[in-house]
């Protein structure tokens, strides 16, 4: 009986530490009890697919914040992932394709090139960030733009289709019947990921150092740590990141095009944040950021539930956004 | 009329988990220096921030001129009279003295008639009124940012002094003032004193506090101990209040054998030409090399030279004979040379992250599996080897190290240079802001260094420490090193001596 009193106290202390995640699962009862069709198995794995993506972003953007910096070219290298691994891996005897010249490539094989390519984005960040020392704000302001005019020009602006169906095919596929439960696959690279970062932050030298630099980095090179190539690496794996959110955006979408990704970066940062990443510096977890963006990826769909005009959206997101962080803050305020 | 200017009567405060205040009293008289003493975390930060708004008291009542009063903010503090110059100072360095000494209350005057603008004219000139009245040759124009840090003190001083208070609140406001700057500074006392203003003096110097302190109250973990007239104690009573005990030995017994020589510098100068210039010594096996200087000697500056945080343009390094290239802190801990920085918070600690990562962080890779996964029964073992070696007190090695005492979170930091094993360890003022009980503490541990073999370059600016730590002692003036004194036949005037050595 005592284990149960115990049990009950700790939730009460746990959601009243975090009193959005409450506020939403109480609207979503609320929501799934007054309209139809929100409690079903479609809706969840909905809910999954969107989350994945939104989570390898929201990943790869964390180290950044964790560090004091800042990713604001996530959304456009997404963008540039996604047009890149379209324009590749179009079908072959498809009329609009936009470089007949390419040969069919295997969809593993454009993964690779995409996160080369990502790999390359997140090096230059890392170099300007790190060894420049330009401010991460303007150094990812500058590349975001880099970033998308490369996208527009190898695009002409153009959208792009006619992907090959195994990529489309095996991207969106599920463990389970479409009209019963199902799990997507997209479920289980972001669980990968999600675990790899979990690894990588509490477990190796370069999750440590990246702490360290966050919560304070003279001190962390004084303590002998290679600042420099840890920010350099931060930044490197989330171009990686960007590129395969993009890589697997293109084909859950079935197309792509220039304006793809656009502001995913700010809801990435949002999720981060809502998580409880600190934008001081050197705190934060992978389990907070995964409950950032379900946090949002949730709200989006009890917003569409409720029949609200998709303008209203971005207030309401906006408002979240800035009452989470508030709410949060407030936790430290009070303790002075 | 109360014969008190101002009473905080039985003033208790808790934070979580520590009641920081229980019963406090305090009182002060119009025209007297008011001396607040006792270790850290006693309560006296606590009790004037309480007074000055920045707190709420969870019981107690302020009186003025015998009347009750509630201060709730900074801003009602500093309407009522009362004002603060912080521990740790916070100027705006981008921008001149003026707009920093009346940042808030700028003089405002109305273009046209009706649009308010700041009046710069007057901001400028009551600024080199009130400059000239506390005896600093600074132009009003001239960015904060170009002074030291001890000029920026003096001018958060002349701040205070230009708000007219009834009640100025210094707390420890000599940290990092020279002796010339900390007789200014009295005389700014002094005429504070006649023109009826009550002074509340916080500081760990006992000199000091007898010299200018009319009264001494004094604290212990968050209780009121007592108040005296100055001139009743002495050093070794106020010492005994505030520790609570009676302190005999202010130094450990060394044991320590100086052996053979192992780290050589030579001719070491820096990129900076008003650096240091030309600096060569050398330190044994298991010898404490003492530094002494005065502030603005370059001994911090020559330390990191030699660390590989600051540059240097010619000179050597060797250690065990061998020359050292090092141009990162990282080259000279991967050699064996280590180095505690003078500052904890700017450069030692990271505040949001636990003991155990703070005490692991440079010596990460010792604890890893197969290579990559840090294993965290190995950095525990580490935090519990230090906890009992230096009787670190910690809830648990998960507890943020910001909310363990300054004595303690330097004995984290210096753990952390001791995973690594170094040959030479550089420690730049190792006992700074704290209390009485750890600094014994810290001392026993060089001891123990010492004894070990370890080779110890210590930098302090506290007289006692350096003669009664060292083994040798090596003095630096305006950059240069002026001369090396034995421990035993060192005294204050002969320190003195080679510090004051101006070309």
């Amino acid at each position: 009986m005592e284990n149960k009193v115990l049990n009950g106290k700790r939730l009460l202390a746990l959601a009243k530490s975090n009193p959005i995640v409450v506020l939403l699962i109480a609207v979503s009862i609320i929501v799934g009890f007054t309209t139809s069709n929100f409690f079903s198995w479609g809706n969840l794995g909905n809910l999954i697919s969107n989350t994945a993506i939104r989570f390898l972003i929201a990943l790869g953007v964390s180290g950044c914040l964790i560090t004091k910096g800042t990713d604001l070219s996530a959304g456009r290298q997404v963008g540039l992932a996604a047009c890149l691994s379209g324009v590749l891996i179009q079908r072959g005897d498809y009329t609009g394709r936009l470089y007949k010249n390419i040969p069919e490539m295997n969809m593993w094989v454009v993964l690779l090139i995409v996160l080369c390519v990502g790999a390359i984005i997140g090096l230059l960040n890392g170099f300007i960030v790190s060894r420049l020392k330009v401010p991460p704000f303007i150094t990812t302001l500058g590349t975001q733009t880099i970033v998308y005019g490369f996208c527009l020009i190898f695009t002409d602006a153009q959208p792009i289709g006619g992907f090959q169906s195994v990529y489309t095919r095996l991207i969106t596929g599920r463990i389970g019947k479409v009209t019963g439960f199902y799990l997507p696959y997209l479920l289980f690279v972001a669980a990968a990921f999600g675990l790899l970062f979990w690894f990588i932050y509490n477990k190796t030298c370069h999750g440590k150092y990246m702490y360290a630099i966050g919560g304070n980095e003279v001190a962390a090179e004084v303590s002998g740590v290679n600042t420099k190539n840890t920010v350099l690496r931060i930044y490197l794996i989330a171009g990686v990141m960007y590129a395969l959110a993009g890589y697997l955006l293109a084909a859950k979408s079935g197309g792509a095009s220039a304006s793809m990704g656009q502001g995913y970066e700010l809801e990435a940062i949002a999720g981060c944040t809502i998580g409880g990443v600190s934008t001081t510096g050197g705190i934060g977890t992978v389990p907070g950021v995964l409950v950032g963006v379900l946090v949002f990826e949730m709200l989006k769909i009890v917003l569409q539930f409720l029949g609200v005009n998709p303008y209203y959206n971005y207030v309401v997101q906006g408002l979240v956004i800035v009452v989470a962080v508030a709410l949060d803050i407030r936790k430290y305020i009070a303790k002075k | 009329m109360s014969e008190y200017l101002l009473e905080m009567k039985d003033v208790s405060k808790a934070f979580p988990g520590v009641q920081a205040l229980n019963h406090a009293q305090l009182k002060l008289k119009a025209g007297r220096v008011h001396a607040l003493m006792g270790e850290n975390g006693a309560g006296k930060s606590t009790l004037m921030k309480c007074m000055f708004g920045i707190y709420k008291m969870d019981q107690g009542q302020i009186y003025m001129d015998g009347k009750p009063v509630t201060i709730s903010d900074p801003i009602d503090a500093l309407s009522k009279g009362i004002a603060m110059v912080h521990q740790e100072l916070q100027p705006i360095p981008a921008r001149p003295i003026g707009e920093n000494i009346y940042l808030g209350r700028y003089p405002i005057k109305k273009l046209f008639g009706f649009i308010p603008i700041v009046d710069h004219d007057k901001l400028y000139k009551d600024t080199e009124e009130l400059l000239k009245k506390v005896k600093l040759p600074f132009d009003p124009r001239q960015h904060v940012g170009t002074l030291s840090t001890s000029q920026m003190q003096l001018v958060e001083i002349a701040k205070a002094v230009s708000i007219n208070c009834r009640i100025l609140i210094l707390d420890e406001p000599t940290s990092s003032l020279t002796q010339r700057e900390v007789e200014s500074l009295f005389s700014i006392i002094e005429d504070l004193k006649k023109d009826g203003v009550a002074i509340v003096y916080i500081s760990h110097k006992m000199d000091e506090i007898l010299r200018i302190s009319n009264e001494v109250t004094i604290m212990r973990d968050g209780n009121y101990i007592g108040t005296w007239e100055a001139s009743e104690l002495t050093t070794n009573t106020i010492i005994t209040k505030m520790v609570g005990r009676e302190l005999t030995n202010l130094f450990p017994k060394r044991e320590n054998i100086p052996g053979e020589v192992v780290f050589e510098v030579e001719d070491f100068t820096s990129i900076n030409p008003k650096s240091f210039r030309n600096v060569s010594f050398n330190i044994r096996r298991g010898e404490i090399l003492g530094v002494g200087g005065l502030v603005g000697a370059q001994r911090t500056e020559l330390m990191e030279g030699i660390f590989g945080i600051r540059s240097h343009i010619s000179g050597t390094v060797k250690l065990n004979g061998k020359e050292m290239r090092i141009t990162r802190p990282k080259d000279a801990i991967d050699q064996g040379v280590a180095m505690l920085t003078e500052s904890r918070r700017a450069s030692g600690i990271m505040g949001v992250l636990s003991v155990a990562d703070n005490i692991s962080i440079s010596s990460l890779k010792k604890y890893l599996d197969y290579g990559f996964a840090i294993n965290n029964g190995k950095v525990e073992s580490l935090v519990q080897d230090n906890v009992q070696k230096m009787n670190i007190k910690t809830p648990s090695s998960k507890t943020l190290i910001q909310s363990l005492s300054g004595g303690n979170q330097q004995k984290v930091v210096i753990g952390r240079w001791l995973a690594n094993n170094p040959d030479v360890l550089i420690l730049d003022e190792p006992t700074r802001g704290i209390d009485v009980g750890a600094k014994y503490e810290i001392y026993c541990i060089i001891a123990e260094l010492a004894k070990q073999g370890k080779s110890i370059l210590m930098i302090t600016s506290e007289m006692a420490e350096l003669l009664g730590m060292s083994d040798r002692i090596m003095v630096m003036c305006d950059g240069k090193c002026t001369g090396f004194l034995d421990g035993k036949e060192a005294n204050q005037e002969k320190v003195m001596n080679l510090a004051t050595k101006f070309d």
